[in-house]
């Protein structure tokens, strides 16, 4: 069984006109413990809806989530979240921003051991000196997000939920901060699971990537493995052989088939289609692969 | 030359001479009025004759203000207190009625913001009670008090209790769900989630409810002490009246402008204390 299951998950609202519009049903997936997971899909498919209730502060209308064989209910801090508008504090300042989670998590500590544990995480966002001490309406959009990346991280959870945590960032922010988030995660044992937009990132940074129809009634259709050794440096990972196959399946997917997948009502258990692209060992390419243990090292 | 001083300045050299002109106009009308005409019948009764009856120029008002303010705690009786004493018993009224208010309004405030439930449940009382007049329970507090200090001090409570309220409602209720989502996802309880995350994000509302209170109060503590008299700047004020003393009216009438605007500036203070910007 995955580390984190989820099972038959089928979310409703009202659709404002005294009907259920149904965002997604019996969406069902795992995910394996130290995976790296990303989440492509129109917008409006239900991604946050997902991660919501992945993170405990929404309750699905049916389904459930299991991590380590237990149903969630509810928020845990072991399950750690980047919202998607960063979501600091703002009458705290950055490093209060983190203090304040650590605090939670570690009520037993002193204040100097929070604080170092706080500055220790700050500074592997690249966040050191004066900096720590300004208020998030102080710094810029990608020093908030690395605030909030280090309030998730200090924290050590099981399961990262990130949603869209560059959307607003510029491509070189951007990658500088990619970076850091795989430094921090591959010296740790934490499960990812991210919501993107970005194709390219989601390849650079998946070992796994759902791929979700359009809504209502939105499906995770298919489950396309990166297979691509890391570390993985995103000038390098362009002349792999996989790279441009694995993107074309991905563009391809939400180009056309997402749509063509779409609406169409289902009660069997939508489990996802494996996808393996693999050029450099054509013999097993498309092939349904066994979860191995997965090795990880660290981009530079 | 204007040019090169700062836009303070210039306000306040601007603010001083229009205090000057002011004063000067209202320095030079004085005897013209006094010389107009003879006086009544009427005014002979009345003892509009008499020097002190007139409205009196800005001199002498400053004369008396040196007196007053140059031995402010003397007491010589019921009817002749210094105005530091005065000033004294009604901000001691005021303070207590508002800060047992305070200690109503905003914890009820916080349960009424943070349910839905709740807000409906108080929201028809709040609508019916707000508007009353704070001194149409004058006679109420009265009876059933039987105190006058004591009905004093509960009209300034039932006046100071519904800005505080209603503003630690709207404040608690428009604390913005992705904060409170980081304090589910932390795992705090109750009552640290009030403390360390809905407090701090409604303070600049609740503190701009507590300053409005803080002035109804103090402009209702005048109206009140001239209902129910014997110690207070509003007691005074009638006092004075009643003696045609306009000097010492206009004079306590500054003293209560001065007060007031002390008062508030200490809650500027707060709001900016607590301010934060998103
Ligand atoms: N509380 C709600 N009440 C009613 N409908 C909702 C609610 N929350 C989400 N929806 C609907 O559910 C659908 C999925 O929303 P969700 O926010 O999960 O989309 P998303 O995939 O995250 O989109 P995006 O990529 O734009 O962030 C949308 O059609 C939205 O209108
Ligand atoms: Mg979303």
């Amino acid at each position: 069984m995955s580390f984190l299951s989820i099972e038959r998950l089928t979310q409703q609202f009202p659709d404002g006109q005294g009907g259920m519009l149904t965002v997604f049903e019996n969406a069902s997936f795992g995910i394996e413990k130290g995976e790296f997971v990303c989440i492509l899909g129109h917008s409006g498919c239900g991604k946050s809806t997902i991660m919501n209730i992945l993170a405990g502060l929404a309750e699905p209308s049916s389904g459930v989530v299991k991590m380590d064989g237990f149903g969630v209910s509810g928020p845990s801090l072991d399950r750690g979240v980047v919202f998607q508008n960063y979501s600091l504090l703002p009458w705290l300042s950055a490093l209060h921003n983190v203090t304040f989670g650590v605090k939670a998590r570690e009520p037993g500590w002193s204040k100097a051991q929070v604080e170092e544990h706080s500055r220790k995480f700050l500074s592997m966002v690249g966040l050191e000196g004066d900096v720590v001490h300004r208020k998030p309406s102080q710094l810029s959009g990608g020093m908030r997000q690395r605030v909030s990346i280090a309030r998730a991280f200090a924290n050590q959870p099981k399961l990262l939920l990130l949603d869209e945590p560059f959307g607003a960032l510029d491509a070189l922010t951007r990658g500088t901060i990619q970076d850091e988030l795989l430094k921090i995660w591959s010296g740790t044992e934490q499960t990812v699971f991210m919501i993107t937009h970005d194709i390219d990132e989601a390849i650079l940074l998946a070992d796994r990537i759902l791929l979700m129809t359009n809504g209502p009634f939105a499906k995770v259709a298919e489950s396309v493995e990166i297979t691509i050794p890391r570390p993985r440096n995103r000038t390098e990972i362009i002349e792999h052989p996989n790279y441009y196959a694995i993107r074309n399946h991905l563009v391809q997917f939400l180009g056309k088939r997402s749509k063509e997948l779409a609406g169409q009502p289902s009660d069997g258990d939508n489990k996802p289609v494996t996808v393996r692209i693999d050029k450099t060992a054509p013999a097993e390419a498309e092939a349904e692969p066994e979860h191995a243990p997965k090795l990880r090292a660290v981009n530079d | 030359m204007m040019g090169t001083l700062s836009e303070n300045r210039r306000a306040a050299l601007l603010s001083v001479s229009m205090l000057v002109i002011g004063l000067l106009i209202w320095e030079a009308a004085i005897p013209a009025q006094q010389a107009a005409g003879e006086l009544t019948e009427y005014e002979l009764l009345t003892g509009g004759g008499a020097p002190k009856a007139g409205v009196p120029p800005p001199s002498e008002i400053f004369t008396k203000a040196w007196e007053e303010l140059s031995n402010p705690f003397y007491d010589a009786g019921p009817n002749d207190k210094g105005i530091g004493i005065q000033i004294g018993y009604s901000i001691y009224r005021v303070l207590s009625g508002y800060f047992m208010a305070a200690a109503i309004a905003i914890p009820l405030g916080f349960l009424i913001g943070m349910s839905a439930v709740a807000y409906k449940a108080f929201n028809p009382f709040i609508q019916v009670l707000r508007p009353i007049s704070p001194l149409a329970w004058m006679p109420l507090a009265l009876f059933i008090i039987q105190d006058s200090e004591l009905s004093a001090i509960f009209v300034i409570f039932i006046c100071s209790i519904w800005p505080m309220l209603i503003n630690t409602a709207f404040g608690v209720a428009g604390v913005r769900k992705d904060w409170i989502n980081v304090a589910r996802t932390h795992e705090l309880g109750a009552m640290r989630t009030a403390f360390t995350v809905i407090l701090p994000a409604a303070a600049p509302t609740i503190i701009t409810g507590m300053r409005i209170s803080i002035g109804i109060a103090w402009l209702v503590i005048v109206a009140a002490e001239m209902l129910v008299g014997g110690t207070g700047i509003g007691y005074y004020v009638w006092n004075e009246w009643n003696n045609l003393d306009l000097t010492s009216v206009i004079f306590s009438i500054l003293m209560i402008g001065v007060v007031g605007m002390v008062l508030d500036s200490i809650f500027t203070l707060a709001q900016r204390a607590v301010a934060y910007a998103e």
